[in-house]
């Protein structure tokens, strides 16, 4: 290679890695910034690295699997209470009084957004179903044996 | 090493070479988007949970998957541009953005019509739905530079520098579902280990993956040829050629 393509490479090299080393440090600083919900124990105990924690009366995201058998629903109106839990052991209340997602079943990963109401009860306006990356026909699902797994949270 | 490359360095050689490969990236680009998409959008399997909402998958995962490829190509293209100095590479910068931003808007707009039946929502402003978009701004830019310069030199330098930085989103986009919480689910194909997608659903993606694929490269050939002919038309080998047509 030429000295003066040598060159080139050199700045455009340390540019790239410079502007890589911008991104990864503002990524790294902004961290939780990105992540688009708490986790119901991030919720009850703070986020295991920052201890930060929503008070009482703030608009978050919750998400979290629907705990099995913990659907309570109204039988006069749409509101439906459940209760939703991660890999840890703390859970969440959920309120919500609109239509659930077709995807919605214990179980099932979801995402709420709504107003704390207390540390542990999260009034929700919006409620989101998560599913997973796992593509298969029915008749191979049942086979397996399979409902739903894991809770990655 | 690279001695063989270099005749294509050649505006004329390369618009000859690249006019071969048209028919048959587009032959290539018919039967296997026939075959996949016929496969998956009609005889696949429905999904366990999703039902018939999972067919999606077969233009968005592919349409996603060609948006980072051809952004990569770019980002190469630019770093070529600016170390080797060829021309050449700034007309498949030009030729590139375009077809790349088009995958783009498909996998967000297909992606909006899958996150609607079942997520519950349009648009969510996770890490992955937001880089992607990103990406889409970053090929509008790189557009936008290519042409804010009349100085074709200086324009094809601006946008190698902005393709060439963009490239940082790319494993951005890729671990976003890994690195932060987000409502979309992590990688299905696109990993190391064995895809987590039954072999019956699989076919037909792969197919279809290869099919947008070669149709990305015919798309990209015919422009990257155009740009060629505008470049170069004072150049006595164009003048020949538009006699010829004549």
């Amino acid at each position: 290679m030429n000295p003066r393509r040598k060159k080139r490479l050199a700045i455009v090299s340390s540019v790239l890695i410079g502007a890589a080393a911008v991104a990864g440090f503002s990524l790294y600083a902004l961290n939780e910034n990105f992540d688009l919900f708490f986790t119901p124990t991030e919720v009850v105990n703070g986020k295991a690295d920052s201890g930060i924690m929503p008070v009482v009366g703030q608009r978050i995201r919750v998400g979290g699997m629907v705990v099995v058998g913990s659907v309570k629903r109204d039988s006069e109106s749409l509101k439906v209470a459940f209760k939703l839990k991660d890999s840890g052991s703390e859970t969440i209340t959920i309120k919500y009084e609109k239509i659930l997602p077709d995807l919605f079943r214990e179980g099932q990963g979801i995402v709420a957004q709504g107003i704390l109401t207390s540390n542990d009860t999260l009034e929700a306006s919006e409620v989101l179903a998560k599913h997973d990356e796992e593509y298969m026909p029915k008749e191979i699902a049942d086979a397996m044996g399979k409902e739903h797994k894991k809770p990655t949270y | 090493m690279w001695k063989w490359l270099h005749p294509y360095a050649n505006p004329e050689v390369s618009y000859h070479f690249t006019g071969k490969l048209i028919p048959w990236f587009a032959i290539i680009s018919a039967i296997l988007l026939t075959v996949g998409l016929g496969m998956g959008l009609l005889y696949s399997p429905a999904d366990y949970q999703q039902g018939n909402s999972v067919r999606i998958f077969y233009l968005h995962v592919p349409a996603a998957m060609l948006s980072m490829g051809l952004y990569l190509g770019m980002a190469i293209a630019g770093l070529t541009a600016l170390v080797w100095q060829m021309k050449l590479a700034e007309s498949s910068i030009a030729a590139l953005a375009p077809v790349g931003a088009t995958f783009t808007a498909i996998a967000l707009l297909t992606g909006a019509a899958w996150g609607k039946p079942m997520w519950g929502a349009w648009w969510v402003w996770d890490a992955r739905l937001t880089s992607e978009l990103i990406l889409l701004f970053l090929y509008f830019g790189v557009m936008a530079l290519q042409n804010a310069f009349e100085d074709k030199a200086l324009a094809g330098k601006a946008a190698s520098i902005l393709a060439l930085v963009g490239v940082i989103n790319l494993p951005i986009i890729h671990y976003s579902v890994e690195w932060w919480n987000t409502l979309h689910q992590g990688a299905t194909v696109s990993k190391f280990e064995k895809p987590s997608m039954s072999i019956d659903m699989l076919r037909p993606f792969l197919l279809s993956l290869f099919g947008f694929a070669f149709l990305a490269g015919t798309l990209v050939c015919m422009r990257f040829r155009a740009e060629i002919i505008e470049r170069n038309s004072m150049r006595p080998w164009v003048k020949a050629l538009a006699k010829e047509h004549n």
